[in-house]
């Protein structure tokens, strides 16, 4: 079956969009081909900075013809029905038409035939669309044709179109069509610099080893694999190791299509800059890799750079251009460093005082002196110092103010660590600089000092009831704030750390730090305390544990002790697991659904104790007495927060439950009898909220 | 790069030889080559042979030198390559041809940077100008891993849609000088490419000038007279776009260009304000703001000029 083969070649296309341009294509050309009946083989799809391309093998030469009848009028139907019917399917007069019969009389029925097309006019039709819709992050006008409306609008320029569709044995044709000017056909182009001339290609195989005798790797991860191998051998060679870094290696391989891996050197006395700024210097300012010495495992004084050409000076020139910058940026690096190693940490704070955190919210100093506040609060909770957790939590922000820290962001934290230990602050409050932005998110670390466990909490906690109180929540998919992460990086210290903690209490004292009163404080730690359930489910879910169980502890009420709740779902979780944890479950749930319905009938609830001296059978007895001792046993587990226990005790319930069930009718004919039985299955119910509801626990 | 100039004229030796080669080769483009606009400004797109010519849609090929006026980027002349004045290039080609890059790296060869050597590449950079009102899609154009010129198409200037599309380039012609003439202060740069008691270096042109500038940029520039000024060119651009409208009625502008020189005047006192660090963060969102209106008030006058296509 033949293939067809498409080639956008247009100006630089951004490095961090061609991944998700050359999966678009494949999805968006695919997806068009399937839903035209033509059921493809196999398809794969590339980008340079210059190109987008898609192989699509085995297509169909033809769609399959489609034959579909049609319903028309009753025979003897007046003449404009008949007319109707004729024009809708294309029949010339009623002779060609089947006549079937039904319950309701004679029907005309039309076959229409309507005949595969050639896959080629297909493709002809659907690719143009596909361009103009293709869903650029960002896309632009160019030319003299952009003066009308209508114009293509492309991630940068296009320039040509490379299409064919054929047998691997025979010349294949040009799928013919043209976008905004730009006609279809073979030619493409080598590399910019190295080898710029015009290829005339037939299909992918050809075209692939075309485009490599053109210095012109189409296949990225063969870029990707090329630099990394020939980095790797370049730094081992001269004693060293690539620091690997991936984001970086995927950013590279989308701005060249010839890699050649080339190394540099700088000063050794730019060495005594941390090794974090160096990388980030040389890494967002470059685009280089750093070596490191496997001896030392520190930084070495060279970088690795990726250039798009075989320079006839065999790099040279390139080496000592890329030298010099680096040079010129690492030495920028060095004087912010030292500048910033000039000023303690604390003579930044003040001018917080001009930064707003939010409209809202007041500055950053303001917010600084609530995380202090919050984090000696915490402190005591959680085994800290009160006095190094207010300095600790009066120095961590300082480092934004820094002259690193406004160049590199991404070094935020650490620096306040380096600054803080220059400073000669204590280990565990310097570490909280960075610590305390921790964890950033479900895979990243999380603090065990205590010291940065509390200002942790505290600047999180700070930006939850924060956002709360002004009503900045997160909705659907919008969350500006990143307060989901802030919630969950808040369950994971607590439950990570085996902290114990009220949620309520920590909550409603961050909200008394606030400036801004919010017309429903009282409501507050509650809704807040929703969201972290919600979270706690998501992590859960994530995590493959059940979710459903979380909301069976809340439904209790009075739950903000996470620990808890985590440790109570967990054990329940297992209970669930075992078959008594499931019978009873089940005895539960059949109770509670007999309750409901009688409860709906009788248009009352059957609360209060049943009376002992109306139960006449054995099993009641038995489920009576079993409910009092299992009720007060697992009580007594749940004080001592022993769950398991509490679960064991629960397991109890199970014979007595079955047993009653399987002899005692409810709906006695003794209306007294009845309502005792009633109120005996709604102390099952209660029973078992000794440890969860039950009835929020899906099957 | 042209054999028979001689040496003291090659671009590799020479500022001057430098900037003469870029016209030059412009020139060869069916370019107009313009002098520097006679007005303080913090880019060569403020020039109105940019910011205005790009609206409308009749051709329009120019290039030219402009003088930048950085004042927050004064360093008193003791950074090797921080300056509050210095030379862009700029080129600007409507409708933008479909070999503008092509014409670029040919640009480059014309002042000495050989393709087969060094490595030249077009690396993502999206420009956006808040005080114009403009954006458009590009390159920061790397040349051994340094960054030489920028490269843009237009898409929208003072609020409107380029149709057609113009491209643009900026050359930062000191750092590039540098590099060609391989010198890594600024002020060591050879001006006109001659030796011994002949040579004239970029800082015996400018190097007072960067420290005086500095000095009246940070520490004396009046800042009375400055908000006042700023008030009054804004209230001058305001009056000449009103008295404009030919008849009062806003289908013809006849006064599009002095207007927009007022907008220009009202963000070059902005930047001195800036530098003299008398706008706090909030203000200074508003400033920009208001020199966006009036850029986008004189992009809208402008397209009902004659030149901006409305005759």
């Amino acid at each position: 079956m033949p293939d067809l083969l498409l080639e956008l070649f247009s100006e630089e296309i951004p490095a961090r969009m061609q991944a998700k341009a050359a999966d678009d294509l494949r999805r968006m050309v695919t997806d068009k081909l399937v839903a035209e009946g033509l059921v493809y083989e196999g398809a794969k799809a590339f980008a340079t900075p210059r190109r987008l391309a898609l192989t699509v093998h085995g297509i169909p030469a033809r769609q399959p013809d489609l034959k579909t009848e049609r319903r028309g009028p009753k025979v003897g139907a007046p003449d404009a029905a008949v007319q109707g019917f004729l024009k809708a399917t294309g029949l010339k007069s009623l002779d060609e038409a089947k006549i079937q019969r039904d319950p309701k009389g004679d029907f005309y029925i039309g076959l229409i035939e309507k005949p595969g097309r050639d896959a080629i006019d297909v493709l002809a039709e659907i690719l143009p669309v596909i361009i103009r819709i293709f869903p650029w992050p960002k896309s632009m006008r160019w030319g003299a044709r952009s003066g009308k409306p209508g114009s293509l609008s492309w991630v940068r320029p296009l320039h040509a179109i490379t299409a064919t569709f054929g047998l691997e044995t025979e010349e294949p044709d040009v799928v013919k069509f043209e976008v905004d000017g730009i006609a279809t056909g073979q030619t493409t182009y080598g590399h910019r610099f190295l080898a710029p001339a015009a290829i005339s290609v037939r299909r992918f195989e050809d075209y692939e080893a075309k485009l490599l005798d053109a210095k012109v790797v189409l296949d990225p991860e063969r870029r990707k694999d090329a630099i990394l191998t020939d980095a790797k051998q370049l730094a081992f060679a001269q004693g060293f190791e690539l620091v690997e870094d991936q984001n970086l290696l995927d950013e590279v391989s989308g701005l060249v299509e010839w890699p050649v891996v080339l190394m540099g050197s700088f000063e050794e006395e730019f060495l005594a800059t941390p090794g974090e700024v160096i990388r980030a210097t040389i890494r967002n300012n470059q685009k280089c890799f750093v070596v490191s010495d496997p001896k030392t495992g520190k930084l070495a004084s060279k970088f690795i750079l990726v250039a798009n050409i075989e320079a006839t000076d065999g790099g040279k020139t390139i080496i000592a251009g890329n030298e010099r910058v680096i040079r010129a940026r690492l030495s920028d690096a060095k004087f912010f460093y030292e500048t910033d190693l000039k000023a303690k940490l604390e003579d930044r704070l003040p001018k917080f005082e001009q930064i707003v955190f939010h409209e809202k919210l007041g500055t950053q100093a303001a917010r600084i002196k609530r995380i202090e506040r919050l984090a000696a609060e915490i402190a005591p909770l959680v085994g800290a110092d009160i006095a190094k957790a207010t300095r600790a939590a009066h120095l961590a922000k300082a480092d934004l103010l820094t002259e690193v820290v406004g160049e590199f962001p991404e070094v935020q934290g650490l620096m306040g660590k380096y600054y803080a230990l220059a400073q000669g602050e204590d280990a565990s409050v310097a570490a909280a600089c960075e610590e305390h932005y921790k964890p950033q998110g479900p895979a990243d670390r999380v603090p065990t000092d205590p010291v940065n466990v509390a200002v942790a909490l505290a600047d999180k906690l700070d930006t939850l009831v924060g956002f709360w109180a002004i009503d900045e929540k997160p909705t659907g998919s919008k969350d500006p704030y990143a307060l989901r992460r802030a919630a969950l990086g808040v369950i994971r210290l607590i439950a990570e750390n085996g902290l114990r903690l009220s949620l309520m209490k920590v909550s409603a004292s961050a909200l008394a730090g606030l400036s801004v009163k919010p017309a429903d404080g009282q409501k507050l730690p509650g809704d807040l305390l929703a969201f972290f359930a919600d979270r706690l489910k998501v992590q859960l879910r994530e995590q493959g544990a059940r979710h459903d169980l979380v909301d069976a502890v809340f439904a209790l009420g009075g739950q903000d002790d996470l620990l808890m709740i985590i440790r109570r779902v967990e054990a329940l979780g297992k209970f669930l697991e075992t078959d008594d944890g499931k019978n009873l479950l089940a005895g539960i749930k059949r109770a509670s659904n007999i309750l409901g319905i009688e409860e709906k009938k009788d248009k009352r609830s059957f609360d209060g104790a049943p009376d002992a001296a109306l139960y006449s059978l054995d099993e009641e007895k038995a489920l009576a007495k079993a409910i009092g001792e299992v009720t007060a046993e697992a009580s007594a587990a749940v004080a001592k927060e022993d769950f398991a226990a509490a679960m064991s005790a629960m397991a109890k319930l199970r014979p007595p439950v079955d047993a009653f069930f399987e002899k005692v009718r409810v709906n006695d004919d003794d209306a007294k009898v009845r309502e005792n039985r009633l109120k005996l299955l709604n102390e099952i119910r209660s029973a078992t909220r000794a440890v969860a509801d039950f009835s929020k626990i899906q099957d | 790069m042209d054999a028979s100039l001689p040496a003291h004229m090659r671009p590799e030796r020479s500022f001057q030889g430098f900037i003469l080669a870029l016209q030059r080769f412009w020139a060869e483009q069916g370019c107009v080559i313009l002098q520097p606009y006679d007005m303080e400004m913090g880019a060569g797109t403020f020039h109105p042979a940019t910011t205005l010519r790009a609206l409308g849609p009749k051709p329009w090929n120019a290039a030219y030198v402009q003088p930048s006026r950085r004042p927050k980027d004064g360093r008193y002349g003791e950074n090797p390559n921080r300056m509050q004045h210095y030379y862009q290039f700029q080129v600007i080609m409507k409708p933008s041809p479909p070999n503008l890059q092509e014409l670029y790296l040919k640009s480059l060869a014309a002042i000495g940077i050989d393709s087969a050597m060094h490595d030249i590449r077009f690396v993502e950079d999206d420009w956006e100008s808040p005080t114009l009102g403009a954006w458009g899609l590009g390159w920061e154009c790397w040349c051994d891993g340094m960054e030489v010129s920028q490269f843009t198409y237009f898409q929208q200037v003072a609020g409107f849609e380029c149709a057609p599309v113009a491209g643009e380039l900026t050359y930062g012609l000191e750092r590039l000088a540098m590099y060609v003439q391989g010198v890594d202060r600024v002020y060591d740069l050879n001006f006109n490419g001659r030796d011994g008691d002949q040579k004239v270096t970029y800082g015996d042109v400018f190097l007072q000038a960067e420290r005086e500038y500095s000095k009246h940029n940070f520490e004396v520039a009046d800042t009375a007279m400055l908000f006042e000024q700023f008030k009054m060119a804004e209230g001058a651009c305001r009056k000449y776009l009103d008295a404009g409208w030919k008849d009062g009625k806003r289908e013809a502008h006849l006064m599009a260009l002095p207007a927009y020189d007022q907008c220009i005047k009202a963000s070059h006192v902005f930047n001195l304000l800036d530098a003299r660090g008398v706008i706090s963060v909030t203000e200074r969102q508003s400033y920009i703001l208001r020199v966006r209106e009036l850029a986008k008030a004189c992009g809208e006058a402008w397209i009902h000029t004659e030149a901006g296509g409305a005759a």
